[in-house]
């Protein structure tokens, strides 16, 4: 019983964590450039519902809108005044280029918001629970994850099913070819960055309904994005879901098997180095990651 | 219909193409031959925007189109075909010549450029729901002919269509490009099958070592001295 509360806790923090490195691997698989600053949309799209529902009374739920705007445009300023000049440099420059956005973006946090951990303490699901069968979940948690799963399927229908969206895979999978198609690459670069920047806001926004808010939150989670990106094979959107889910329920379930066992090494407080360490293993047996077709 | 006069390139600062001229009218077939590293796939490149000229001009149906990007000039009417084909191989076979008429919003002249496509490779029809990636090395280039055609192009450049290919390929390939060119479609063919593509065009350029030493009638080419030593071993 004990195992199956986990493996459902671990899915709904799964497809949370699926919605933050979604992002994360569209903008690789387009253009190359891993977004070290993308903890950190993360965070502001948390403080984005924080402020919202603390000056505004506004459920964070209903919020969400406000992050996914902020997400949005984070996404286009950082391509259209940083990364698009990055691009005329090495590759290196880039990756700097994304770091130092990252510790710009913490420390205006810090400016502005002071490095108090904040919680939200009104909304409707707000310490609620609710109970299905024998199992008991936060309702924040609930809608965390079917919210997640909801954004994650509109990106989806919107990358495989719709004129633009297959025109963003084809700048993934040949930038040139594309051009040929006369499809104008530097749009499509700019479409992932807002894409990119809109799911980890929204994925922020339900985030703080559960967790503190504070300036330097981005880092734990965007650590396990990349471990989800690198695990679902860099640039796959199907293998990012899976990923996710994947990280998720060992995350959960690993702490639960210590309990069982009555094992200190299996607390939750090592629940990150089991998934760090699954993340190794299929790294090394699966360099391309679960899903993956890039290299 | 495209009009390229005495340019230049230069590939970071070393020039491929040196002086080269040439004109393609509505409705012809007109090859460019020569060896490897003549400078043909650079010419096409050059004309398809992936390249600027350093010096000479292009035009097309009069106007200067030498220093916009490759997506402006697909919007004007030239389709490139690369020698590499790049197709989007994670991408089924439809999606591949759906993108190929990206540029197009009317639904209805999609619908009609697929069918044509189809009926020009049935087996792309065949293998339409099929990663394009999976697809055998002629499949591929069929594909990528298609895609070419799917924008409606006014002017098709084939990069060595034929490359790679088993020989029975390399004539149904060829037969196709006369195909189109009996269809009526106006086409710039790059080609290393010195005799067969001259025999198939309206016009020939020979391309040597990034200059245009000789043009002129397909056939008449053909029988010119320095093609026969050159090209045929003749």
């Amino acid at each position: 019983m004990l195992v199956i509360d986990a493996l459902l806790q671990g899915i709904l923090i799964g497809l949370l964590f699926a919605l933050v490195a979604l992002g994360l691997t569209i903008i690789f698989g387009v253009m190359d450039i891993v977004n070290f600053a993308h903890g950190e949309f993360l965070m502001l799209g948390m403080y984005a519902v924080y402020w919202t529902n603390y000056f505004l009374n506004i459920d964070p739920l209903l919020a969400l809108p406000v992050s996914a705007a902020l997400g949005v445009l984070l996404g286009l300023a950082s391509y259209y005044w940083l990364i698009r000049y990055l691009l005329r440099g090495p590759a290196i420059a880039q990756l700097f280029g994304t770091f130092g956005l990252m510790l710009f973006l913490q420390y205006l946090a810090m400016f502005l918001f002071s490095a108090d951990y904040r919680m939200i303490d009104k909304g409707v699901l707000v310490g609620k629970s609710y109970s299905i069968g024998p199992f008991i979940f936060d309702g924040t948690k609930l809608a965390a994850g079917f919210l997640s799963l909801i954004s994650f399927a509109v990106v989806y229908y919107f990358l495989y099913k719709t004129k633009t969206g297959k025109a963003l895979q084809a700048t993934a999978i040949n930038k040139e070819a594309a051009t040929y198609m006369g499809i104008k690459t530097d749009k499509m670069n700019a479409l992932a960055w807002a894409i990119g920047g809109g799911t980890v806001g929204i994925a922020g926004g339900l985030l703080v309904n559960f967790y503190y808010a504070y300036p330097m939150v981005g880092i734990l989670f965007v650590m396990i994005a990349f471990a989800c990106v690198a695990l679902g094979g860099f640039g796959s959107i199907k293998g990012v879901f899976f990923a996710g889910l994947l990280v998720g329920i060992i995350m959960m379930i690993f702490p639960v098997f210590g309990q069982i066992i009555g094992s200190d090494f299996l607390g939750p407080h090592f629940k990150f180095t089991i998934v760090y360490l699954a993340y190794f293993i299929i790294v090394v047996v699966r360099p391309q990651g679960l899903f993956g077709w890039k290299n | 219909m495209l009009k390229v006069t005495d340019i230049e390139v230069r590939y970071s600062g070393i020039p491929i193409i040196h002086n080269v001229s040439l004109e393609v009218n509505k409705g012809e077939l007109v090859t460019v031959v020569g060896s490897n590293g003549a400078g043909k796939s650079t010419l096409l490149k050059t004309i398809a925007g992936a390249l600027h000229p350093s010096k000479g001009t292009i035009t097309f149906e009069g106007k200067e189109i030498h220093k916009l990007s490759t997506p402006d000039i697909v919007q004007l009417g030239i389709t490139y075909i690369p020698e590499a084909r790049l197709i989007f191989g994670p991408l089924t076979v439809e999606d591949n010549l759906e993108l190929g008429g990206f540029i197009l919003d009317d639904k209805e002249e999609l619908k009609k450029n697929l069918e044509f496509v189809y009926g020009l490779f049935p087996r792309l029809k065949e293998r339409r729901m099929q990663l394009s990636g999976t697809l055998s090395g002629g499949e591929q280039q069929m594909l990528a002919i298609g895609r070419g055609l799917m924008s409606s192009p006014k002017l098709l450049m084939l990069d060595e269509p034929s490359l790679g290919l088993m020989p029975k390929l390399v004539d149904e390939m060829l037969e196709a490009v006369s195909h189109l060119r009996e269809m009526g479609k106006t086409i710039l063919l790059v080609e290393q099958n010195v005799f067969e593509s001259l025999q198939l065009a309206d016009r020939g350029y020979v391309l040597q070592t990034g200059r245009t030493i000789k043009e002129g009638k397909g056939r008449e080419l053909l029988e010119t001295e320095e093609i026969r030593k050159a090209f045929l071993g003749l």
